[in-house]
Order: C-alpha cells, then structure tokens, then sequence
C-alpha cells in the first residue's frame, strides 16, 4: 500500500526529466491533483466504512492522509523553491517576499496556503501518542481537515482559465462524501416518523 | 544507491550554472541508468505519436533577418504544446483531435467596408502574396513563451490588395465554426466561432503576418492550419486560427476571450509586463522547454516597432 501511493511520485520524478514542454508546470500541477486525490481518497474512508461496514480500512487512513499531506508539502516546496525561486533566479532573501506578496494578492494561493498550514497540525499529531495525548480534543482537531478539503478544491476552482469541469468533478466527489456523512448522522427513523404523523394530521 | 543520489545532486548543479537546461536533461537521462530505463515507456509514447502526424509539405520562401538572433524552441514543443479549445482544452489534445480537420479546400470570406469583398480561394491569396520567413517570440496570456519560426506574408499586403474604406476602422477575424470538424464547440467553454480583432492600423503594421507554415513546413493543424494571425507583441490568443472570415467594421468587435471574461482579457492584449492578470503576475513567463523563466519585455520586445501605435493609450485601462 506504501509503495502504491508512491506510484505517483516516481512517475512525476520521470516525467519531470522527460523533456517535458513546461516541466515546472507540469510537477506543479501533478502534485497538486495528487494532493486533492489523497485528500478525497482519505475522507472516503468513513463513508465506506459507512456504506459497506468493511472496519479494516480504517487502519489505512492515517496512511492515506499522510500521504496527502505529502503531496501537498512537495506541492508546495516546488511553488515555493522550484518555481518562484529557482525559475526566478531569486535568492532565499528575496524568496520569502515573493511567497507573501503572493498569498496576499492571489487568492487562490491565499486560500491553498491556508489549507498547507492546517494540515500541518493534523500531521503532527497524527501519531499514536498524541492521539492519546490529545484524547477527545484530537477528534475535535481533525475535524478540521474537512475545511482542508473545502480549501483545496476552491484553490483549484480560482486557478483554472475556463473550463471548470474538474474542479466541478472534485467538488461533486467531496459533496457526495459529506453526503454520506450526513445521510449516517440523520435519525432516519425519527424523520419519517415526523413526516408521516405530520402527514396524518394533515389528512384530518 | 548511494552513486544515483550523487548523479541527483549534480544535475541539479550543472543546471544553476549552465545555461543550456534542454541538453543537459537528456544527458542526465542518459546517464541515470534507472531513470532512463523507466523514462522509455513515456520516450516510445511520444515517439509513436510522432510517427503518427501526418507529413508537413516543404514550402517555398524567402528568408528574412527578422528574429535571427533568436534561437526557435523544439519542433515538438511547438506543434504537442497547444492552446487550441476548438480541439479540446488541455495543452496536449490539439494535436491528436485537430487532425479532423479539412483543410483542404479553404477559403477566407471578405467582408464589410472594402472595394473588393467576397470568398477568396487560399490558393488565389497565396498567389498574390509571396511566403517569407520570420523568427518571432510568442507569448502567452498564461505566462509562457515560445520562439517560433513563421512562414507568411505580410497581412497589410493583403489588406491593400482588399481596398478598405474609410468607415474600416478595425477587422474582425472568424474561426471555422464547425462542431463536427471541432468537436471543442460542442462544448460552451467558449462563445464560437471564435472571435478576435485588430484595429486597422495594428492589422497593417509590417510586422503583422498571415501564417501558413512553421520551420519551413506547412503549419501543422494545432497550430492553426491552413492560415492564421500572427501578431508578436500581444498575448497568444489573439493570433487566431484557421481563419475563414474577415469583416472590415466601423465598431471595435468583441474577441470571444473578451466575452468570456473581461475583466481578464482585454480587446488589446498587448504584452505588457506592467499589467498584471489578475490572478498572475506578467512580468515574467516561462521558457517552454527549460525549467527557467526570463523577463518579459515591453510590447514582447517589440516596443520600438509598435510603441507608437499607442501613444497617448492608458495601457493599464485598456489592457
């Protein structure tokens, strides 16, 4: 499972070399696909176990959300040093300017570097000691990387030129897994309950 | 293990101090022996699609000095690396999609304020208009620039050979719109056909070319077969393609791109380092080919030519 979710990179690494026409795009934006892929992949943990009660798969999803943020640290480290640094012939003293002039004009980067920091917590505690450390607060805290989620996607939305059809198909995705969540949350018993004595009174 | 780490650290070395990032990649592909061995699958991808585009004819054309200097980008670069949305919206699908297209016979409808409208057989045009070669940078509204070889004519020969009147006051370009051939209009990304225009004193300054080649070959379909607009100090989407319409209006018209989203792309799109889009910065654009970016000039470094044209325009308003 390791060496499978390290698939991806090893072929970024390759085609990165491969006399590519715009390679430091092309890394970029493969890290960035694969940052959102894991992200969704990770939270599609629950609604299977939800949907197919298969509990063994909740071993796997520490994995899964360390390999997003993974992603998203490279993701980030080639926007940072690969394509404003060394593309720009800029100096690491100048680099952190650049960075900040960027997060606070653009936001589309704004709102992915919010992402990139808060997963940062998540991935340090995402150890079994701090999970007993932390107790109840550590499930509390690792709420967040739902708005990790939401973040990631609407970074994607405010970059693409014109055609939105695949931030629309990882919107969907996400909205489809918070949807099961939900659906698991509802009482569904109690609700029809209430539509149906409603209905009945109605009918008197 | 520990000789493939030092080999890693080497290139990265070699491409701080060496200019020429493009030969040394593919040294450094040859030597790895690891990297070089898992690269062949993507290698024989790319050669088969090669194999595969049909065979551009020789032209014949006069060589001109215009760009000499210049040192063009790869053939493949150039003809895989698209922005063609009739043909789909990634960089990669005009290549194989384009190919679709009928080019054959073609011709450009005239119309508007000229003494000579009508439908003009490209070969009748060609006839009356000589091919010569210019090398041009083109840079795109994305932030990335190529150096192409051009083969043309002047498009103020043409316009002359048209007779424009006084109330021509710009010329409006058409794409073909034809869902079959481009199947890209079936989808709304776009407002098709697509749609660009100069104002008539940009469209008759010498440096403006009709092309129908590339690196002495005819242009390949994704580039914009068999005759487009090439316009080198403004952003690449105004260079349209396969263009089969062109009307001699009093109105400045509406580029589809300017209709998509105006506050992004404006009817001029000269290249202007100082004009940011609004979700990236223009003053600088990467190399297509390297993993570096160079500096983006005035006007795509042709301010002393075209700078006259806009004496007096606030550059920053209309962009």
């Amino acid at each position: 499972m390791f060496f499978i979710c390290l698939i991806p990179f090893f072929y970024m690494v390759t085609q990165f070399f491969a006399d590519q026409a715009n390679p430091v795009e092309y890394v970029t934006r493969a890290t960035g696909d694969w940052s959102l892929r894991f992200l969704l992949i990770t939270l599609a943990v629950t609604p299977i176990r939800i949907i197919y009660g298969f509990g063994k798969i909740l071993r796997v999803r520490r994995m899964l959300g360390l390999f997003a943020f993974f992603y998203v640290l490279t993701h980030f480290m080639i926007y940072a040093f690969l394509d404003l640094a060394y593309s720009n012939d800029v100096g690491f003293s100048e680099l952190a300017s650049y960075v900040y002039n960027d997060i606070v004009k653009r936001p589309y980067i704004t709102v992915g570097f919010i992402a990139f920091l808060l997963l940062i917590p998540l991935a340090v505690t995402s150890t079994n000691g701090m999970m007993k450390r932390l107790g109840k607060k550590w499930r509390s805290l690792h709420k967040s990387v739902y708005l990790v989620a939401i973040l990631g996607v609407l970074h994607y939305f405010w970059l693409v030129k014109k055609d939105l059809t695949e931030p629309v198909i990882y919107a969907s995705i996400l909205a489809g897994l918070f949807a099961v969540r939900l659906a698991k949350k509802v009482d569904w018993k109690k609700l029809k309950d209430a539509i149906f004595t409603k209905q009945s009174s109605n009918e008197i | 293990m520990l000789i493939k780490k030092e080999k890693l650290s080497d290139i990265k070395e070699n491409e701080i101090t060496d200019e020429s990032v493009y030969k040394q990649r593919r040294e450094f592909i040859k030597k790895t022996g690891i990297l070089a061995a898992i690269s062949v699958v993507p290698a024989l991808m790319v050669s088969s699609c090669a194999d595969a585009a049909p065979e551009q004819a020789t032209l014949t054309f006069k060589k001109t000095s215009h760009g000499k200097d210049l040192k063009p980008t790869a053939i493949k670069h150039v003809t895989t690396y698209n922005n063609f949305y009739e043909f789909g919206t990634s960089k990669s699908s005009p290549a194989i999609a384009a190919q679709s297209l009928k080019i054959e016979p073609w011709s450009i409808t005239v119309e508007g304020d000229v003494k000579n409208p009508g439908k003009y057989n490209l070969e009748d045009i060609l006839k009356k208009n000589p091919l010569e070669e210019r090398i041009y940078r083109f840079r795109c509204v994305e932030a990335w620039s190529m150096v192409i070889p051009w083969v043309g004519f002047p498009l103020a020969d043409f316009i002359k050979q048209l007779e424009p009147g006084s109330k021509a006051k710009y010329i409006e370009f058409q794409t073909l719109h034809d869902p079959e051939q481009m199947p890209g209009q079936k989808s709304s990304v776009l407002q098709w056909p697509y749609t660009e225009g100069l104002r008539i004193d940009e469209a008759m300054h010498p440096l403006v070319m009709m092309a129908t080649g590339v690196f002495g070959k005819s242009i390949p379909k994704q580039n914009g077969a068999p005759i487009r607009l090439v316009v080198p100090w403004k952003y690449g989407f105004k260079n349209i393609k396969s263009i089969v319409k062109m009307r001699f209006v009093e109105q400045q018209p509406k580029s589809s791109w300017e209709l998509a989203a105006p506050l992004e792309y404006g009817f001029y799109a000269n290249v202007n380092p100082k004009v940011d889009h609004p979700r990236w910065t223009q003053s600088r654009e990467r190399i297509i080919g390297s993993f570096r970016r160079r500096k983006t000039d005035m006007f795509n470094g042709y301010a002393d030519e075209v700078a006259s044209l806009y004496t007096g325009v606030d550059l920053k308003k209309f962009f």
